[in-house]
């Protein structure tokens, strides 16, 4: 598996990785961990003319409390978002997502902020990025700005980076876990790639026995990952019994565009998506304390 | 732990160290002097006619070194032969170009070559070859591809038919007819689907041609040198005695180098044409494209019984996929190792078969771990369940009441085989009682937990292994022998090299065959190298595959060893001044009866045997021997799977939770080696049964091209096996063994399936075709007639309706 010849660059600065891009512009490919882009410059199905790899800029790779948030650099490997005990006491959510993705060796290399630009959408982060509101913080030429995660993602493969952008951060809220907020993620794993044929991502806050907050984030289904609206706005001011939950997991499809593959048809996607928002949930629920 | 006796000893595996410390020497580790690479050019279109092939610009491009197409070694390469003509069948076997000339016939059908100065300006530059394609229509199933109108392959077969082959034994229409009066007839179509090999190291080849001497050198992935050298000599023309094939470390094989590709013929060219040692490493997307298949059966299968569960006749009719030309095996695999082995290890007295080879525009299938044995398998393993279902009796029981008995062997089949041993009930016995049969039932009967039901699974099986007697391998078509050579050469200090024309690819033979030779000799198994794999090294052989190794090979071993003493007793009686017949030989050394103090070691007169001072008359110097092993029948292992599965009835979901295999291999030389064999062999098998499937769409393109579609089976995806034995040594084999290596993907397919169907009972589910991926399983629960409540009874006694 030998790629098309390419220009290789490992610039030391977030900056010198900008001025790449803006030069070589579309022809340009930005490398982290590699776990996307090689695979398909492997089989010659991307042949960037160019590539930045970002893999050696120091400081990228931090993970880091900051008040009510965590900041979590765009190079840390999914391993260590897996591991780092400020994301397993403050935002569980992300680890346990974390967790499950690819296998070990992918985990080892692949990072958060590769997976997020790259955004397939049957990845396993884009469901609890956007159950948790996440930012996503994009450096380019002209400074830095903040993407809230429902605006990051566009469609298939493409998010609202600009050409010439870096992700640099992504900050998660501290929701914390017990004492009212549980949450959870789920997925039916592909048996070959590993990626998620559906990924249910729950954050819930229960107070008094009901359900005071819910958000859900789904990957792996439609053409982009989204948040289940109509089963939030089902489970809010309820109690989270198992047949609330069953009926509002009914609604984890309604109107996205569900895809079938060779795996899954959308009818048996669709399902899946009911089956395991509904798992999610009674698994978020439990965890609430 | 002190090893009492070495055969039967949990050895390690002395290839272990240097595999997984990264020192094992694989053919794409070879760098030569000079040495330049190759890439193949091919065809994206699974059936076209080729227009024109423009390689002005990849002749051009920095570093390449020469370009040919099909034309350019149209004459200079004989067409790839099929080295197994099935009798009686009609087999039409068209040319296959070693790369296509005028026409592809399926996608990965090579049409040119690059050879340039690095492996990435030959991969470059093939881009950069131009191919207009006109494309013809493509046909992918072999159902379709026998039908009139259906695109035809080859002109030298009509309709794509291959051959066909029958196989009567006793009355199979008067055992139907007697069961539709009062009996039970099941009737099934049966999809035994597309599988890939996915040996880990992918085909790779080193080609060296000295035209100063016009010697041949090849270093590549087979399973079976000798074979090669004698396909390389009538597909090159250079003349056997100046080839030389090499196996160096091989990384897996299924089955899947065995064959003689053709592009292993287009590097010995290359390497000829442009004087310069030449290297091939297929990549993995190639890997699935460009080398063999497995499988592809679409079978109608019927079977009869009586009420009482006694199996009386099977009929059926397979359309075997062949994919687009013979491959080296191809023929035999559907009908020999498939048709034979149908009525398994029942007292079948009736059957009826046929069996139609199909050429369709699809990657070549041949053979693949277990080749037509596990079809077969799983085919009367499916429908004996059925029966079961059908006559409301336990699945265990109707196997029990139908097995051949201990005393009637050697038994011969209705398909005319004579199997040699067996005691299946034992072996049955045993499974049940390690997987808790009964208190699993029971728990069955209590109904389902959470949705999720349990089931349990059952495979007795019986296979053909230890291929096989030469007559018989004549007598079916293969063109070559069966039997198996072995040197056992003892070196002047003592140590010794076994040199055996098997060659072994993971089995662990360089363990099991050192221990026979220790075993036969007394000599510690360190000072023992076990050689393979070599043409310039070994005189012949006939390779490795059909669990013949050990059965086959290790026989030779053991036969050669033998020799080796008998050859020493003469000299050590000389030493002792003794005779001969007064010498007992023990733990390596040679002692006189009545008085052990007079006594040599093995080594001693190893030592004398070289020297040649003072040999007996008539003794010639040197102490090695070498044996040629032809065995008189076949060995059929046996044994009984037993899987458990939960399956969850919302998301279809299978999880495996317990697996017994208990085999029966005959004597077992190394456990350690016998268990790796048979988990290697289990993970393929229920891999099959839930997870791999290649699947092409109706263009013959291939949908599962990379690993990223294909479910190759991953460790999380099974319980911790449990595996035992009961043993039934082969009463004609020198050794006593039957082999093992392909027993674990023979039997375990069946056994989940039934498993994953006996949960599904409940729901009136009698039949999904492979893979049971969580869609069919839920599809056809959806589908069940049976209303939810009557669904969550379970496990009693009633009939399928079905």
């Amino acid at each position: 598996m030998i790629p098309a010849p390419f220009e290789y660059h490992a610039p030391s600065s977030v900056k010198e990785a900008i001025g790449l891009l803006e030069r070589h512009g579309e022809d340009a490919k930005l490398l982290a961990g590699g776990h996307s882009l090689l695979p398909i410059m492997k089989f010659r199905l991307a042949q960037p003319k160019v590539v930045v790899d970002i893999g050696r800029i120091a400081g990228l790779d931090k993970i880091e409390a900051r008040g009510s948030a965590i900041a979590i650099g765009a190079l840390t490997t999914h391993d260590a978002v897996e591991q780092s005990d400020v994301l397993q006491a403050q935002c569980p959510l992300l680890p346990e997502t974390a967790s499950v993705i690819g296998d070990m060796q992918v985990r080892n290399r692949g990072t958060i902020g590769g997976s997020l630009a790259h955004a397939d959408p049957a990845a396993d982060y884009p469901g609890a990025i956007l159950a948790l509101d996440a930012e996503i913080v994009a450096t380019g030429a002209k400074g830095t700005r903040t993407i809230p995660a429902r605006d990051f993602f566009v469609e298939m493969l493409t998010t609202a980076l600009t050409p010439a952008e870096i992700i640099t951060e992504i900050r998660v809220p501290a929701t914390g876990t017990g004492k009212g907020t549980g949450t959870a993620y789920l997925k039916h794993a592909h048996p070959a790639s590993g990626y998620a044929v559906v990924g249910v991502a729950v954050v819930l806050q229960v107070a008094g026995g009901k359900c005071q907050k819910a958000a859900i984030g789904i990957n792996g289904v439609a053409g982009k990952a989204y948040r289940a609206s109509a089963v939030e706005k089902a489970l809010v001011g309820k109690a989270l019994d198992e047949k609330t939950v069953a009926d509002a997991a009914s609604h984890a499809a309604d109107g996205a565009d569900v895809q079938s593959d060779l795996y899954a048809s959308s009818e048996f996607r669709a399902h899946l998506a009911c089956v395991y928002t509904k798992r999610a949930i009674l698994k978020a629920a439990s965890r609430a304390g | 732990m002190a090893v009492s006796k070495i055969f039967g000893a949990s050895i390690r595996r002395r290839e272990d160290p240097r595999l997984i410390t990264g020192q094992a020497t694989y053919t794409d580790d070879l760098r030569l002097p000079g040495m330049v690479h190759a890439c193949i050019v091919r065809s994206p279109h699974a059936h076209a006619r080729i227009v024109e092939i423009d390689v002005e610009a990849a002749r051009r491009h920095p570093g390449v070194v020469a370009v040919f197409t099909g034309r350019d070694i149209a004459g200079k390469l004989n067409p790839i032969p099929t080295a197994w003509l099935i009798p009686n069948s009609d087999l039409k076997t068209p040319p296959h170009p070693a790369l296509a000339v005028d026409r592809v016939r399926y996608a990965g059908d090579g049409v040119a070559v690059v050879v340039a100065e690095d492996p990435y300006s030959a991969r470059d530059a093939a881009a950069l070859v131009r191919v207009e394609y006109a494309p013809l229509p493509a046909v992918v199933n072999q159902e379709q591809a026998v039908q009139s109108g259906a695109p035809q392959l080859h002109a030298e077969a009509p309709n794509n038919v291959a051959f066909t082959w029958k196989l009567a034994g006793g009355d199979a229409n008067a055992a139907f007819a007697e069961a539709e009066r009062g009996g039970v007839v099941v009737r099934q179509r049966f999809l035994n689907q597309r599988l890939i090999p996915n040996a880990i190291e992918p085909r790779s080849v080193v080609a060296r041609y000295t035209s100063g001497s016009g010697d041949l050198t090849v270093w590549y992935t087979t399973q079976n040198p000798h074979i090669a050298r004698f396909l390389m000599s009538v597909v090159t023309g250079i003349p056997e005695h100046k080839i030389r094939i090499v196996a160096p470390e091989v990384g897996g094989g299924f089955g899947s180098k065995i064959p003689f590709y053709a592009d292993e013929a287009v590097v010995a060219f290359c390497a000829r044409a442009t004087g310069r040692p030449v290297k091939w490493t297929e990549e993995r997307r190639e890997n699935y494209q460009a080398t063999i298949h497995g499988r592809d059966h679409i079978t109608d299968l019927e079977i009869a019984a009586r009420g009482d569960g006694t199996i009386t006749g099977l009929r059926g009719k397979t359309w075997a996929n062949l994919g687009a030309y013979l491959s080296t095996a191809a023929p035999g695999v559907p009908t020999i190792l498939h048709g034979l082995m149908l009525t398994g290890c029942y007292t079948i007295p009736n059957i009826a078969y046929e069996v139609v080879g199909v050429f369709t525009s699809t990657t070549p299938v041949d053979a693949y771990r277990g080749a037509g044995r596990p079809e077969a398998t799983f085919l009367i393993e499916r429908m004996v369940d059925r029966i079961a279902g059908r006559l409301g009796m336990d699945p265990a029981e109707v196997r029990r009441k139908n097995f051949i008995r201990a005393e009637q062997f050697p038994y011969t089949t209705a398909e005319g085989l004579s199997y040699d041993s067996g005691n299946y009930a034992p072996a049955l016995d045993k499974a049940l009682d390690l997987i808790e049969y009964s208190r699993l039932r029971e728990v069955q009967r209590q109904g389902p937990k959470d949705n999720r039901y349990l089931g349990i699974g059952l495979s007795t099986y019986v296979e053909i292994c230890g291929l096989g007697p030469s007559a018989v391998a004549g007598a079916v078509g293969f063109q070559g022998g069966l039997w198996e050579s072995a040197t056992v050469r003892l070196h002047p200090t003592g140590k010794a090299t076994a040199f055996t024309g098997a060659s072994p690819h993971g089995q662990g033979e360089e363990t099991t065959f050192a221990q026979l030779v220790s075993d036969e000799l007394g000599l510690p198994i360190d000072d023992i190298e076990v050689v393979h794999g070599d043409t310039g090294a070994i005189s012949m052989g006939w390779g490795t595959y059909g669990s013949r190794t050990t059965v086959v090979g290790g026989a030779a071993i053991a036969l050669a060893s033998r020799r080796v003493r008998d050859k020493a007793a003469k000299i050590a009686a000389h030493m002792l001044e003794a005779a001969e017949g007064d010498l007992a030989f023990e733990q390596g050394r040679f002692s006189v009866r009545g008085s052990p103090a007079r006594s040599k070691t093995i080594q001693e007169v190893t030592l004398q045997a070289y020297l040649a001072w003072n040999l007996p008359a008539g003794v010639e110097p040197s102490l090695e021997a070498s044996a040629y092993y032809d065995p008189s029948n076949f060995t059929f292992p046996f044994g009984t799977h037993a899987a458990v599965v939960k399956v969850d009835a919302d998301t279809g979901q299978v999880e495996l939770r317990r697996y017994v295999a208990v085999d029966d291999c005959g004597r077992v030389i190394n456990p350690l080696i016998v268990d790796g064999q048979v988990h290697g062999g289990l993970v393929q098998g229920i891999a099959q049964a839930l997870h791999e499937a290649a699947a092409y769409d109706a263009n013959g393109q291939l949908l599962t091209g990379s690993m990223a579609d294909y479910a190759v089976p991953r460790a999380r995806m099974f319980p911790r096996f449990v595996t035992a034995r009961t043993e039934t040594p082969s009463p004609h084999n020198p050794i006593g063994v039957k082999g093992v290596g392909e027993t674990g993907t023979i039997a375990s397919t069946p056994a989940v399936v039934n498993a994953v169907l006996d949960a599904l009972r409940p729901f009136g589910v009698t039949h999904i075709d492979m893979p049971l991926t969580p869609e069919r399983i839920w599809t056809a629960i959806q589908k069940s007639a049976a209303p939810p409540a009557e669904a969550r009874r379970q496990g009693a006694q009633q009939k399928d309706r079905r």
